[in-house]
């Protein structure tokens, strides 16, 4: 009996559940290899530790699923799209193919990872309702008999299902196919069981009175750190990643994440960090154990302080347990340093580099640019003199501002080389000043000659 | 004001001493930025923009929304000191090569966006001495409560922190309301001169001009200054005459 199969093989025709035979009779020079379903779940596993740098909670859903519980996590990525493109793509450089989904249950993602249309899935939230009911009735991980036999009645779809009276459903196929339907549409809750590799450094405490305040769990994270850092001090590393995972006495499991910049093992600084998200915690009825995972540690090398004195200038002061602490409260995303880059359209030259990267290079403090910059372009309506003369006047947010004077204009020519549509595009971009003193920086769009380089309508871009 | 020798130095030693009172006892804060001009490093009474203090820049005017003038007034101070600042908005508005032409550069900038946490991001980071100055952009209600922790919190690390105010209502009457800031200022454009004075039908754009409103100081004087707005360094310089050139010119003159 064929196991599995690859692309190649479905494309010629072979399907799980075949006899080996027939596959051999109709790919005569089939490779065929034995199914080892240990060293399978095994790998599973490993797998899933491997998704540990994604979110706190991985586990194995064997046959061939990993749950990764995002909650909380999937900024630290950029977002749920970008983790999931990010999974995918590393997953197929180690040679697997996978779909992933997120959703609001594990049900529903686990039917959109397998039956979605997409390699990629992203229900918004609230959205497995419709999204589910399309879907063919094998999503929702019920027995084969109790498919056969829904077939039988003449029902394809989740949407069918789950319009039926739930009594006789019951009576007929056992609970089973209503606790699906409730765990796939939110109604039942469904908690992972969570895995660690025994390799990871963790520690764990449980306690005889399950615990519900800030200030316990605040006395407990402040013990769990120091086991961890002592481990890590025996092995030369730092934390980039720690997880804290509180066990609640209904079965759940709830968790933090933070991330440092820089390797860490400073006890003060990564208990704050834990500290400082405690709040995000529903102890619900009590937390009957704690357990503090390190899912990424990087070498720590010891600084050498006598190098610093020696050196003539003055070390910078170290802002990486500020920026960790910015980004853990606001996304690691929204702390960062601005770099130039080389365009001359305003809006592309400047990117957002870490925070902990030195940023090199600077722009031209000689060409004029407004420190205010309003993004997309603001339509102004403008008199202007064609070609090449300054507005008179210009109307935005319908309040007249007469130019009092002007300099430009400054021609800014489109980038052909990073987009088709801008080959002969063109801005005259001029620096305004109203009769209140105040300055603008505007741009027609054109050359003002020919159609061709733009409309020759005016924009308001920013403000000195 | 004419005050002998010894008067302004009574004067200097008293004040010195209510500053010690003030902060309990400890030694006055780590020193000020100058601004260069005379007139306004004398109204502020510590000879600059003290470090380690609160102070509350806003635009006046349609540029109290986007308070471009009281950025490029903060990044100018902020180019005459060492070591980093952190810059936190609310929504992102700010463009870095425009602070670069008031001498501010992005080697030592950190931007954050806040949203809604832009107190407590700055409070964060005036909790870290390797600062220099800590910058925020706000455009709700700002209770004295709020202040007053900004206010200790820059005292306790001797970081400068900078509140920029912004306001959807032109010349909003909370940006006058009580605060613990030690100065309050507002930015303000002013009709510029012509590029080249002496023949004034030349089209072009000068060196803008601001009117530089201290509304509040404690211990200094309240005033106001037409200046020419920060050069590459971030300097300002002090207009003498509106009709007679440059006032970088008849300083030198003077």
């Amino acid at each position: 009996m064929i196991a599995a199969v690859d692309a190649t093989a479905a494309q010629s025709g072979l399907y799980p559940g075949m006899p080996v035979a027939q596959g051999q009779a109709l790919v005569p020079d089939l490779t065929v290899m034995e199914a080892r379903p240990e060293e399978d779940a095994a790998a599973l596993r490993r797998l899933a530790g491997w998704c540990l740098r994604y979110a706190p909670l991985t586990a194995a859903a064997p046959p061939d699923g990993v749950w990764i519980d995002v909650t909380g996590s999937a900024h630290l990525q950029g977002g749920e799209t970008k983790l999931l493109r990010d999974l995918v793509s590393r997953l197929l450089v180690q040679g697997f193919a996978a779909h992933a989904a997120v959703a609001d249950t594990p049900g529903a993602a686990h039917a959109m990872a397998r039956f979605g249309a997409r390699e990629i899935v992203v229900l918004p939230c609230g959205g497995q309702n419709a999204a589910l009911a399309r879907l063919p009735l094998a999503a929702l991980r019920l027995p084969d008999a109790t498919l056969d036999g829904l077939r039988l009645m003449g029902i394809e779809q989740i949407g069918a299902l789950a319009a039926l009276p739930r009594a006789p459903l019951v009576r007929r196929f056992g609970a089973l196919v209503t606790t699906r339907l409730d765990q796939a549409f939110g109604r039942a809750s469904e908690a992972i069981e969570p895995e660690f590799p025994p390799e990871l450094i963790q520690a764990r405490l449980t306690f005889v009175e399950p615990l519900l305040t800030a200030e316990a769990f605040a006395t407990v994270i402040d013990r769990l750190i120091m086991t961890v850092c002592s481990v890590m001090e025996r092995s030369g590393t730092g934390a980039r990643r720690l997880d804290l995972l509180f066990e609640r006495v209904d079965g759940t499991t709830q968790a933090i994440r933070i991330g440092t910049a820089r390797a860490s093992r400073d006890t003060r600084h990564l208990a704050r960090l834990l500290k400082e998200r405690i709040e995000r915690i529903d102890p619900g009825l009590g937390v009957e154990a704690m357990r503090l995972v390190v899912p990424r540690a990087d070498p720590l090398v010891p600084v050498q302080a006598a190098a610093r004195l020696t050196a003539m200038d003055v070390e910078e002061p170290d802002i990486a347990p500020l920026v960790d602490r910015l980004a853990n409260r606001l996304g690691p995303e929204r702390v960062y340093r601005a770099a130039p880059v080389e365009s001359d359209v305003p809006e592309r030259s400047v990117r957002h580099v870490q925070a902990q990267e030195k940023a090199v290079g600077t722009w031209p403090a000689d060409l004029p640019r407004p420190v205010r910059l309003l993004d997309p372009p603001q339509p102004v309506e403008a008199m202007a003199l064609l070609p090449d003369h300054p507005p008179m006047a210009f109307t935005w947010r319908r309040v007249r501002h007469r130019v009092r004077r002007a300099d430009g204009p400054e021609r800014i020519a489109g980038e052909w080389w990073k987009r088709n549509g801008e080959t002969r595009s063109v801005r005259d971009y001029f620096r305004v000043e109203d009769e209140a003193g105040h300055r603008y920086w505007l741009f027609r769009r054109g050359d003002g000659e020919n159609g061709i380089s733009g409309d020759m309508r005016w924009f308001l871009h920013g403000f000195f | 004001m004419f005050l002998s020798a010894a008067r302004t130095e009574t004067l200097a030693r008293l004040r010195d001493q209510i500053a010690r009172i003030g902060h309990g006892g400890a030694p006055r804060s780590p020193g000020a930025i100058p601004f260069g001009i005379h007139a306004l490093d004398h109204a502020l009474s510590s000879g600059g923009l003290l470090m380690g203090c609160l102070h509350e820049v806003a635009g006046a005017g349609p540029d109290t929304e986007h308070g471009a003038a009281a950025a490029l007034f903060l990044a100018g101070i902020l180019a005459r000191v060492e070591g980093s600042v952190l810059w936190i908005q609310q929504r992102p508005d700010l463009f870095a090569p425009g602070l670069v032409c008031a001498g501010l550069h992005p080697g030592r900038l950190v931007f954050a966006e806040a949203g809604k946490e832009v107190l407590a991001a700055m409070e964060e980071g005036l909790a870290h001495p390797g600062l220099a100055a800590v910058v925020g952009e706000f455009s709700d209600r700002l209770s004295l409560v709020a202040s007053r922790r900004l206010q200790l919190g820059a005292e306790k690390s001797g970081v400068m922190a900078a509140l920029l105010r912004r306001s959807r209502v032109f010349n909003d009457p909370e940006l006058a309301a009580p605060s613990a800031a030690v100065t309050r200022w507002r930015i303000a454009a002013f009709p510029s001169n012509p590029p080249l004075p002496h023949a004034p039908s030349v089209p072009g754009l000068g060196r803008a001009l601001w009117r530089l409103e201290l509304t509040h100081c404690r211990g200094g004087e309240p005033g106001s200054w037409i200046v020419e707005a920060c050069d590459a360094t971030g300097r300002l310089a002090l207009v003498a005459d509106l009709a007679h050139g440059s006032a970088e010119e008849t300083g030198r003159a003077a």
